[in-house]
């Protein structure tokens, strides 16, 4: 099969940026992205733009804004996996022949709080049954008593990821918290408190993939690139139904893009050096270890007893501070785990570096449901 | 004139949820569609479902979410029906003293109050 490569990362800071457009945010990522490809008009022939919140023809503002256009540009929402949709249609298009260098790229702007999707109809919203983090709290509890973990474990895993996000300058939240600080943080919804949930931001990322030359070694390669979607009946999936028949029973839609992208990299979890997995609280974290396959039901507690998911750890997970310390601009979130999986790979990420880090694996899953898994190799 | 929140999920007096039941694969849903959302099929039934559970999951909102126009604090939970059914839903305060698998009964409560003085109301399941 045609190998792909990475040939240009590009990002905007994730934060709150006043006075800056959508459109700028988008413009800097992709920027930076065809600057390091040595990339300009005329030099891609394609453009998927991830985005939920930027509006129509959002792709096109931004390439328009670098007289970039004429190439087809294709915006798309797939929630959080956004940005992994767009990966898996660009690197698809560049194997099935269509075309040898297609430019991905992300972009959000969001308000602070809780965030507010027309996904919910109003009358959902009006009786209290679109409260997004009320799910998440569900979700929490469930994990909590069927994996025997604890508020503690939960406050770990923000302490983890806040620990990395210190020496990411892209991140928006860049000073550390202790366990008795997140654990002091107000209840937003029980068992989760404030500092366990990511905060909704703003940024962009880009990602210029391209048919590969050279040896293996001298590049990063996309070896997977696979969105999926959720399978129907569990109650407290992504898909937030208002019923459902069953719970664990029912492969996850982060599942079924773990195995699919295993399969297309013909690598296992077990050949995983880094990862970059969905943090929208910290329990989402956790689950998502045991639905990646990275670890088994209820190891959770002893991983992070042991350090194993920490910078110097066997495996490190979120070394980028996850979206804890970064935040969730929608559309750019999986490209941002991605241009952190690059820079790992090349030895780039300075004093939260992953010693010799070959293989890295990007994950994540929100409204739809939709969940993306990247794997990305030196 | 007491309003319903969303015509079609439930009746206020008895308070029940209207669901269906498929004749296929014999799972019931919740609301009640055309065809079910578990394998397809069109065979559906209409049916009530029963009106008692146990509590199966729950949180507290403590900050109003968008467009929300009740009461906070509010429980939020799930609850599980005999016909094998967990059921997302607004539940009775105050929360603290919940555990899993405590019964649960449905009940028609007030939202909020339109412009014109109608009552708005809702289901929760209540201890």
């Amino acid at each position: 099969m045609t190998a792909v490569e990475i040939a240009g990362i590009g990002i905007h800071p994730f934060g709150r940026h006043d006075g800056v457009t959508v459109t700028d945010l988008g413009v800097a990522a992709v920027k930076a992205a065809l600057a390091e490809a040595g990339l300009g008009r005329g030099d891609f022939q394609a453009a998927f733009c991830g985005t939920a919140y930027a509006g129509v023809a959002a792709g096109h503002k931004v390439l328009g804004a670098l007289a970039l256009t004429g190439m087809p540009i294709v915006d798309i929402e797939a929630g959080c996996a956004s940005g992994g949709a767009a990966l898996q249609l660009a690197a698809g298009a560049i194997r099935a022949g269509q075309y040898d260098t297609v430019l991905v790229f992300g972009m959000e702007k969001m308000s602070k709080g809780i965030i507010r999707s027309s996904f919910f109809e109003p009358w959902r919203e009006e009786a209290g049954l679109a409260a997004t983090p009320a799910y998440f709290a569900l979700r929490a509890q469930r994990l909590m008593r069927e994996s025997g973990l604890t508020k503690d474990d939960l406050a770990a895993v923000v302490v983890k990821n806040r620990g990395n996000g210190v020496h990411n300058p892209d991140a928006m939240f860049r000073k550390p918290v202790s366990a008795a600080e997140v654990l002091g943080s107000r209840v937003v919804c029980e068992p989760l408190h404030l500092f366990m949930l990511c905060s909704p931001n703003e940024g962009a990322a880009a990602v210029v993939l391209r048919r590969a030359s050279g040896a293996r070694g001298e590049r990063v390669t996309l070896e997977a690139a696979v969105l999926r979607s959720h399978l129907p009946g569990s109650v407290l999936g992504e898909a937030t139904p208002l019923a459902g028949i069953d719970h664990r029973h029912i492969t996850p839609p982060t599942t079924l893009a773990a195995l699919a992208a295993f399969e297309e990299a013909g690598l296992g979890p077990d050949d995983v050096d880094v990862v970059e997995c969905q943090d929208t609280d910290a329990a989402r974290e956790l689950l998502g270890w045991e639905e990646l396959g990275l670890c088994q039901p209820g190891e959770q507690g002893r991983i992070l007893a042991d350090g194993d998911a920490a910078l110097g750890g066997r495996r490190p997970v979120n070394p980028s501070g996850g979206l804890l310390s970064k935040g969730e601009p929608l559309g750019a979130s999986a490209l941002g785990q991605v241009v952190e999986l690059v820079r790992q790979l090349r030895g780039e990420a300075g004093a939260r570096q992953v010693p010799g880090a070959r293989v890295g694996l990007a994950h994540t899953v929100g409204r739809g449901a939709n969940a993306s898994v990247t794997i990305v190799r030196r | 004139m007491t309003v319903s929140v969303h015509e079609g999920l439930f009746t206020i007096d008895p308070p029940a949820l209207l669901g269906a039941r498929c004749d296929g694969c014999g799972h019931h849903h919740f609301p009640r569609l055309a065809q079910c959302p578990y394998c397809g099929v069109e065979q559906v039934r209409p049916v009530t479902l029963s009106d008692r559970g146990t509590l199966w999951g729950w949180t507290e909102v403590t900050v109003a979410p968008p467009g929300y126009r009740g009461e906070v604090p509010f429980g939020f939970g799930v609850v599980e029906l005999p016909e094998g059914l967990r059921v997302i839903t607004r539940l009775a305060e105050p929360t603290a003293a919940y555990t899993f698998g405590l019964p649960m009964r449905l009940r028609i409560v007030e939202l909020h109050t339109t412009e014109d003085g109608n009552p708005v109301v809702t289901w929760e399941f209540a201890p």
